[in-house]
């Protein structure tokens, strides 16, 4: 188990086209990271660098204290887990997962004794005389994982590895992870484009968007604290309402007759183009504080437990999540408010939080 | 087809068999004329039943060839040929698999021109180059032994490329998580490259025999003692020319016998060969 510290990280591939825009961040010894964002937004490259199967441009990234910027990835004490699991089709799951630990020149009994014990773990016990193509899709995960179990490394890197399952498997394969790593309590950094899999599993989330990270976080602060419109538009799902509008003394004018007002402390900082955004959740039907507006129903999602209303405000799209029961005729207006401390302002150039 | 027409199988049938027929007769015919003695063959119309002297004509060129022609015993030839097979294949594929490994696996200066260089020069077949090949071989005093019979065709492009593509086909994932278990590149290659080429090398050495095995122009030329005869060039030497006899019981047998051992390769490897060229274990 180990810190992991990311300073300045830099990669670019052509001298000077940069795919990561240097990346400042403290992992705690036992954390559980999760690196999100679109793709191609850089993070498998961020994460291939601290496995040190990608060269680092600049900056420094160490493990457990030392820096390993010319550390072989065998030699970085770390054990990682392919999106395509990356078992080796010619050996039984036993051989797969002490492959590592012969290369080792550890003893039989020894591996023995931690492939059985990560065997157990993952309830593979029935399946080390198997091989590869024997075996489905979530049983190979587990077979990946626990080729990086017996390893016992300094930090498990995950990357995307729940992206080939199904969408049953995926969710399970994610409470095992869960488990297992409150379990072994062993520094993790997963990475996914999946804000569901970010959202349940991260300790800490790294949110990043064109090789730029956007925002670190517990998920639960990203969620109700985005720094950027990204990162709002990003987290959460569906996904904030965006009301782009214009500055008009101390509110936003998004357009159809709605001025939302701006809180005091924003006053000073507001720009003249102001983007509005708000959850779904947090547009209430009639009887909110903030200023009602009346919005006109496209369609409704009903899921029983809560509805989604498609609605439109003009040119802009929302969507408002209601109580389940609350089904109203799609071509009817219905009226809401925003949740005024749950309203969010952005300026719209820079796509920043004001 | 599902239906069931007797007319329409006994058709298909008919080509089939006739087919088989025109394909295996001259097998046949060969084989008879081994069995039978000199006059019966020159005779007009040969006999196409087998002989009596089955047993003593292909004793005799396994131990003392034809007397008219080439005296070499056949079973040296043999001996020859089969070394020169075995050692081209097997060169063949070790030089291909690593070179391949090194063009797919390795990023170094002029990769690329150095696959094409490989690609350009060994496409050419040996006819082409065998002038300055014979030159190359007789100045390093390689005529008639086997290292001159197997060196000049021990490398092979085609053996390169194939394996080539194949690895292109071995996600990349696999080689990084070797990486991170530890093994260096040789060790990946021997723990996973090879075990994974394993279809594609039977299948290539099957080929690669056969290839070794027909050679008759290199041989013809490298080799002048008889005791360094190939079998392909042992049969050639039996058949005497102008005016002089040749003796084709002899002849035949010794064809026979040359036909055996790459029938056997074929034969064994067959479920090897088939899954090689067809599918991968992936």
């Amino acid at each position: 188990m180990a810190q992991i510290v990311l300073k300045d990280v830099k990669k670019s591939y052509t001298k000077d086209v940069l795919v990561i825009h240097g990346v400042d961040v403290t992992i705690a010894d036992g954390e559980f990271i999760v690196i999100v964002g679109p793709s191609g937004c850089g993070k498998s490259t961020l994460l291939r660098m601290i496995a040190g199967l990608e060269q680092i441009t600049a900056g420094t990234i160490s493990i457990a204290g030392g820096v390993v910027n010319d550390v072989e990835p065998k030699d970085r004490n770390i054990a990682m887990v392919f999106q395509n699991y990356a078992l080796y089709p010619h050996m039984t799951v036993y051989e797969n997962m002490s492959y590592g630990l012969r290369i080792r020149r550890m003893s039989k009994a020894e591996i023995d004794q931690r492939v059985q014990r990560a065997a157990k773990i993952l309830e593979l016990g029935q399946l080390l005389a198997r091989k590869p193509r024997e075996l489905s899709g979530g049983q190979r995960q587990r077979v990946a994982m626990g080729r990086a179990i017996v390893r016992e490394p300094a930090a498990f890197l995950f990357d995307e590895p729940l992206s080939n399952l199904d969408a049953k498997l995926r969710v399970q394969m994610r409470l095992e992870i869960q488990k297992l790593h409150r379990d072994l309590r062993t520094t993790s950094i997963f990475v996914t484009h999946d804000q569901v899999e970010a959202m349940t599993l991260a300790d800490r989330m790294i949110v990043m968007n064109l090789g730029v990270v956007e925002q670190i976080g517990r998920p639960i602060d990203v969620y109700d604290d985005p720094a950027s419109l990204f990162v709002a538009g990003f987290i959460g799902s569906p996904a904030m309402n965006f009301l782009p509008g214009r500055r008009a003394g101390d509110e936003v004018d998004v357009g159809e007759g709605v001025r939302v007002p701006l809180p005091e402390e924003l006053r000073g900082r507001a720009g003249e183009a102001v983007t509005v955004g708000v959850r779904p959740e947090h547009l209430v039907i009639a009887g909110g504080s903030g200023p009602t507006f009346s919005l006109k129903v496209d369609t409704v999602e009903a899921l029983g437990a809560d509805s989604m209303l498609h609605c439109a405000l003009g040119a802009n799209a929302l969507v408002v999540r209601v109580d389940g029961h609350v089904t109203p005729e799609p071509g009817t207006s219905i009226a809401v408010s925003a949740m005024p401390d749950k309203t969010f302002f952005f300026d719209t150039a820079s796509g920043k939080r004001l | 087809m599902v239906e069931n027409r007797p007319w329409h199988d006994f058709l298909a049938h008919a080509v089939l068999i006739a087919g088989v027929i025109l394909v295996a007769f001259p097998l046949w015919v060969t084989f008879v004329a081994s069995t039978l003695r000199y006059e019966d063959i020159v005779n007009v119309p040969m006999p196409l039943l087998p002989g009596d002297q089955l047993l003593a004509n292909y004793h005799q060129v396994l131990t003392a060839g034809s007397q008219r022609g080439s005296s070499a015993p056949v079973s040296t030839m043999l001996m020859n040929s089969t070394i020169m097979a075995i050692f081209v294949a097997t060169g063949k594929i070790v030089i291909s698999i690593i070179s391949a490994f090194a063009i797919v696996y390795f990023r170094f200066p002029g990769r690329i021109f150095f696959f094409w260089m490989i690609f350009v020069t060994l496409m050419l077949p040996i006819e082409v180059r065998i002038i300055p090949t014979f030159k190359v071989a007789s100045d390093l005093g390689l005529l008639d032994s086997y290292a001159g019979l197997i060196l000049p065709a021990i490398a092979s492009a085609t053996a390169t490329f194939l394996f080539r593509q194949f690895f292109l086909t071995i996600p990349d994932e696999l080689a990084e998580a070797a990486r991170i278990d530890g093994a260096g590149p040789m060790r990946f290659f021997f723990d996973v490259v090879l075990p994974l080429s394993k279809t594609n090398i039977a299948a290539l050495f099957v080929i690669l025999f056969i290839f070794g095995w027909n050679q008759y122009l290199w041989p013809l030329l490298i080799t002048s003692r008889e005791e360094m005869y190939t079998v392909v060039i042992g049969i050639k030497r039996m058949i005497s020319s102008g005016d002089a006899t040749t003796e084709w019981h002899l002849v035949m047998a010794t064809a026979m016998l040359a036909l055996l051992p790459p029938a056997l390769v074929v034969i064994s490897m067959q479920k090897w060969f088939v899954k090689g060229l067809v599918d991968t274990e992936k």
